[in-house]
């Protein structure tokens, strides 16, 4: 109590000091009533002020006092330098900003915890292996079978849980009409009660809604996507949802802190396992990641090692099924190592592809704010010179180099924490912008992005920080000040300026680097969406058809035909997928009837007219014909050539693809067409078989289709205007077809920049804010610089320099600053280099350019702030300068 | 004739002790109180009285109020609190031990 009313005296000290006054008044007073002499009993009761003092002492919290009037000081010089403070609050804030943005997100994405019980226990398990091409891969996918033996296996010691990819699935919500896509992930029915997670309304699955394969139609969902298509209507519980084919019953809406535990996606759809009827029974299909709960107290490496003996165990007796595995491959098999690594933030690919990525950015926005801060310490820098003055006659009178820290350090803290206060809200409007940006826009990244104590923590530490950064030099320098010296106006004009350059060189080196690396990014991503794919996708549509029941090849047939019919389209055809939309159909091949051949072939499905539609040259031989059947006629592209044939003319030669079981199948090369991309944009060309669709089955009839991708290239410019009618026109072909997914082939192909346009846009408005920074710190410098040099150059001007000698006199050393901090940054963009190579694609890093463009750049900012303060010493008149002193 | 401030370290007992019989003294008050019960011998300086007032105040053992004086003129009047009347009777204790043990000293040696 008595230290909260010291500190609520604080911030009435005028009341405090007049009852005090009053208090000693009126003991004078009575004292002279006594009959004592008025002069004597002032002397007797000594200073007024000294014993008012001693009163405050007892009455306050000295310490705090002291601040509070250094804030009101400091305050005070602020609004005095209106345009000064404004400048540095500004850039700070934008510097802080980006910090505090880079932050959230990469808290959000690789550190908040889960908000499950035991989040911190929770890992994933992946697979460790050397890959065909002998390269480490990582696979977090498994197989239902296996799962089951796992968590057999650590029963007691750590609950194993299924979680599938989250996934775009057509869903049809109660009493709708229209089909429309939601994230649906396929859970272990124990995630719910292992993760101690409650319903918001109905129940959650237990163990019991995943037993049998196809035995249990429910859906639990997600708080958000309840409150956003059902207005958290209760009696949501109960109906019917409709999920690709299946109807499943919503049994409950899990509570709202649950996103799921895929970072970066919000699950809006939980189904049981068991609900992928034929997934679960299937040995060899790997479809969901496997999450370890591991019990408190259990060591990890029990848990790993338990695993990983079933994992090979189960891989082994695999193995013996594919007799015509080549030997390579039945090694690589059974060596995989599992691997735990924490899940406490969740799982995703995300977490994965962009933990480097923002680490690289958050670098970039580290020395931003570090240059920000040069600005400001300079700044603050000179205006300790122009105080010396002040700061003497403090020293005079008495005050101690501490309080003269605190007084300078305080005005330090103002700035930062009106920065802070900036920079927190630029970071609320940038960091969601960013998080949009991650994703393609038809399907974009959703992270949870609250203010919580973490953000705020972070803010606070981060303007501690650069409150130390750019005020404690200048607070010591100001206090170190010798009082006669100063006083006289005498103090050594070079001293301070030693401090500026050297910042001035760190700031280039910084402003070097982020733009070196902002470059490399830039033409990473120049290099990568500019490589030929191969194939033409603009006014390309891809639409993911399926029907409710498997039709006739020639059904499809007919409805390519129907859709050529359709104006606006130029034409039509069917493949497996759209190429580069992640899907792969791979496999071996034996030539002339030998044991299988080296290496993987990548399979595509397609019809007639795709090679046109796509616009890929036919090199030799013959298109695809109707009466094509799988196996039978195909097509190759030249790196098959290339591989099998020696790039000899291929068409008419024959090949065998060889299933693991060993069974094989006869293909003629009907036409030789030219590389495109496959998979992906990055890494070589690929060999790839373009079979055609319709599979003939041992009895000699042709298999029914269930889904294919309908190629269409339209003949506006506009793909995306054709897209309603194309629905309209597949609906009404057949009964019960219809469109579950529509994309552009151009977007397809843009998915795979994403990444790399991220980075280029971050790294550019980087460079871009640092070489504003970078400029207006060196103008400030000089520009101080000639201000307390104006003596100088006005007796120079006075006794005949020429204005260009003067120029050189006031840059000179600036400039050197300007090449030694140039010379640290490429020493620093070499050495920091080996760090991002992953994200670099074709960039040759000791390009000349790539050294260059930062050095031109950073040299012209030196030179454009450099101008002005030029123009301001030569026309120095040297009368007036002179007579003023 | 003792230094004038040779209190040692019982100028809060003195004070509490005189605010307890007579309540609603000002700091003067208090001084000459002092003063005068001791027969002159301990003197209670102003620097030290008031620091000391106002420690106690803020720890709860006394509370001020102003009161108008005849003459027109505010004066701070304190009086004792609850904690405060526990505090002497601390104080007390402890002034009691420690002079029967100086006491005891003296008799011995």
């Amino acid at each position: 109590m008595s230290l909260w009313l010291r500190l609520r005296n604080v911030f009435r000290g005028d009341r405090v000091s007049r009852e005090i006054d009053e208090e000693l008044e009126a003991h004078i007073e009575e004292a002279i009533e006594q009959g004592r002499d008025s002069d004597e009993a002032r002397r007797a009761f000594g200073s007024a002020l000294r014993r008012r003092e001693e009163c405050r002492e007892v009455r306050m919290a000295a310490w705090l006092d002291s601040l509070r009037a250094d804030a009101i000081f400091g305050w005070r010089r602020l609004r005095r330098n209106r345009i000064a403070s404004a400048a540095a609050i500004l850039s700070l804030a934008l510097a802080i900003g980006a910090c505090t943005a880079a932050f959230r997100l990469i808290d959000a994405l690789l550190f908040r915890p889960l908000p499950i019980a035991g989040a911190d226990r929770l890992y994933m398990a992946s697979r460790v292996g050397i890959a065909n091409e002998g390269q480490t891969q990582i696979d977090d996918s498994y197989e239902y079978p296996l799962f089951r033996r796992m968590r057999e296996a650590v029963r007691g010691e750590a609950e194993l849980i299924a979680i599938s990819w989250a996934g775009r699935n057509d869903v049809q919500l109660p009493g709708a009409s229209e089909i429309e896509k939601a994230y649906l992930q396929h859970v272990s029915g124990w995630m719910f009660p292992s993760f101690g997670l409650r319903p918001a309304v109905g129940r959650l699955f237990t163990e019991d809604d995943d037993r049998i394969p196809g035995g249990h139609p429910y859906a639990v969902l997600s708080h958000d996507y309840w409150t956003r298509r059902f207005g958290r209507d209760p009696a949501v519980v109960g109906k019917s949802i409709r999920i690709g084919a299946k109807v499943h019953e919503i049994v409950g809406v899990v509570e709202p802190r649950f996103t799921g535990t895929e970072t970066g996606t919000f699950t809006e759809v939980f189904v049981p396992m068991m609900t992928n009827a034929r997934a679960v029974i299937n040995p060899s299909w790997g479809w969901f990641r496997t999450l370890v709960h591991v019990r408190p107290g259990v060591p990890l490496e029990t848990v790993r090692t338990k695993l990983q003996v079933v994992e090979r165990a189960v891989q082994t007796e695999r193995l013996s099924g594919f007799p015509a595995m080549p030997e390579a491959y039945r090694e690589s098999f059974v060596t995989h190592t599992i691997e735990l690594t924490s899940a406490a933030a969740g799982a995703s690919t995300m977490r994965r592809d962009f933990r480097r990525p923002l680490a690289a950015l958050s670098v970039l926005v580290a020395l931003v704010l570090l240059i920000a801060c040069a600005n400001v310490a300079n700044l603050m820098t000179a205006q300790a010179a122009a105080r010396a003055r002040e700061m003497a006659l403090r020293v005079s009178i008495g005050a101690g180099r501490a309080r003269l820290v605190q007084l300078v350090l305080v005005e330090s803290a103002w700035i930062a924490l009106l920065a802070t206060a900036l920079g927190a809200v630029f970071a609320r409007w940038s960091a969601p912008l960013v998080v949009a940006m991650i994703n393609p826009p038809g399907n974009p990244a959703r992270l949870v992005l609250t203010t919580d104590w973490r953000v705020g923590t972070f803010s606070v530490l981060l303007a501690l920080a650069v409150t130390f950064l750019f005020g404690l030099a200048p607070a010591l320098r100001a206090s170190s000040v010798k009082p006669v010296g100063a006083l006289k106006g005498g103090e050594d004009p070079h001293s301070r300026r030693r401090l500026m350059h050297a910042l001035v060189a760190a700031q280039v080196a910084f402003c070097f680097l982020i733009h070196f690396v902002a470059g490399l990014f830039i033409t990473t991503f120049e290099k990568l969406s500019h490589r030929p794919t191969g194939f033409s996708s603009e006014r390309v549509l891809a639409l993911d058809t399926v029907a409710e029941r498997p039709q006739p090849p020639v059904a499809w047939e007919q409805l390519v035909a129907r859709l050529r019919e359709t104006p606006g389209v130029e034409s039509a055809a069917l493949a497996g997928f759209a190429p580069m939309n992640g899907n792969r159909w791979n496999g071996r091949i034996a030539l002339n009837g030998g044991p299988p051949a080296e290496g993987i072939v990548y399979f595509l499905d397609v019809s007639p007219g795709w090679l046109e539609a796509m616009k890929i040259p036919l090199l030799a031989g013959r298109d695809l014909r109707s009466n094509d059947v799988y196996p039978g006629a195909l097509l190759v592209n030249a790196t098959f050539a290339k591989r099998y044939f020696d790039g000899r003319n291929p068409v008419g030669g024959w090949f065998e693809r060889v299933s693991d079981d060993g069974s094989r199948s006869k293909f003629e090369i009907a036409g030789l067409v030219a590389d495109s991309r496959y998979q992906n944009l990055r890494g070589p060309d690929l060999p790839v078989a373009y079979v055609a669709i319709p599979i003939r089955k041992s009895d000699g009839t042709l298999a029914p289709i269930t889904n294919k991708t309908l190629v269409i290239r339209t003949a506006s410019a506009d793909p995306l205007a054709l897209a309603a009618s194309l629905r309209r026109e597949v609906a009404a072909a057949m009964p019960g077809l219809r469109v579950s997914n529509l994309q552009t082939q151009l977007e397809i192909v843009q998915s795979h920049t994403v990444r790399e346009q991220l980075l280029a846009l971050l790294a550019l408005f980087f460079a871009i804010v640092a070489w504003v920074l970078g400029g207006v710190g060196l103008y400030g410098v000089l520009n101080y610089s000639v201000v307390q040099r104006r003596r100088e150059i006005g007796i120079r001007l006075a006794i005949g320099a020429s204005a260009g000698d003067i120029a050189r006199r006031i840059t000179a050393t600036v400039l050197a600053m300007v090449a030694t901090g140039a010379t640290i940054g490429v020493a620093l963009g070499l050495f920091s280099v080996r760090s991002i190579e992953s994200l670099l694609y074709q960039v040759r890093v000791t390009n000349f350019s790539s050294l260059a463009i930062p050095a031109a750049t950073i040299f012209t900012a030196a030179l454009l702030a450099a101008l002005p303060a030029i123009v301001h010493a030569v026309r120095i008149d040297p009368v007036s300068i002179l007579r003023s002193e | 004739m003792p230094k004038p401030d040779s209190l040692q370290g019982s100028l809060d007992l003195l004070v509490l002790k005189i605010l307890m019989r007579k309540p609603g003294l000002h700091g003067y008050a208090i001084m000459s109180a002092i003063k005068d019960r001791s027969g002159e011998v301990l003197n209670a300086e102003e620097g030290s009285l008031y620091p000391a007032l106002h420690r106690m105040e803020l720890d709860g053992w006394i509370r001020a109020k102003w009161v108008t004086k005849d003459n027109g003129r505010r004066a701070r009047a304190y009086e004792l609190t609850a904690a405060g009347r526990k505090q002497l009777e601390l104080e007390e204790e402890r002034w009691k031990a420690v002079t029967s043990a100086v006491n005891r000293v003296l008799r011995t040696v």
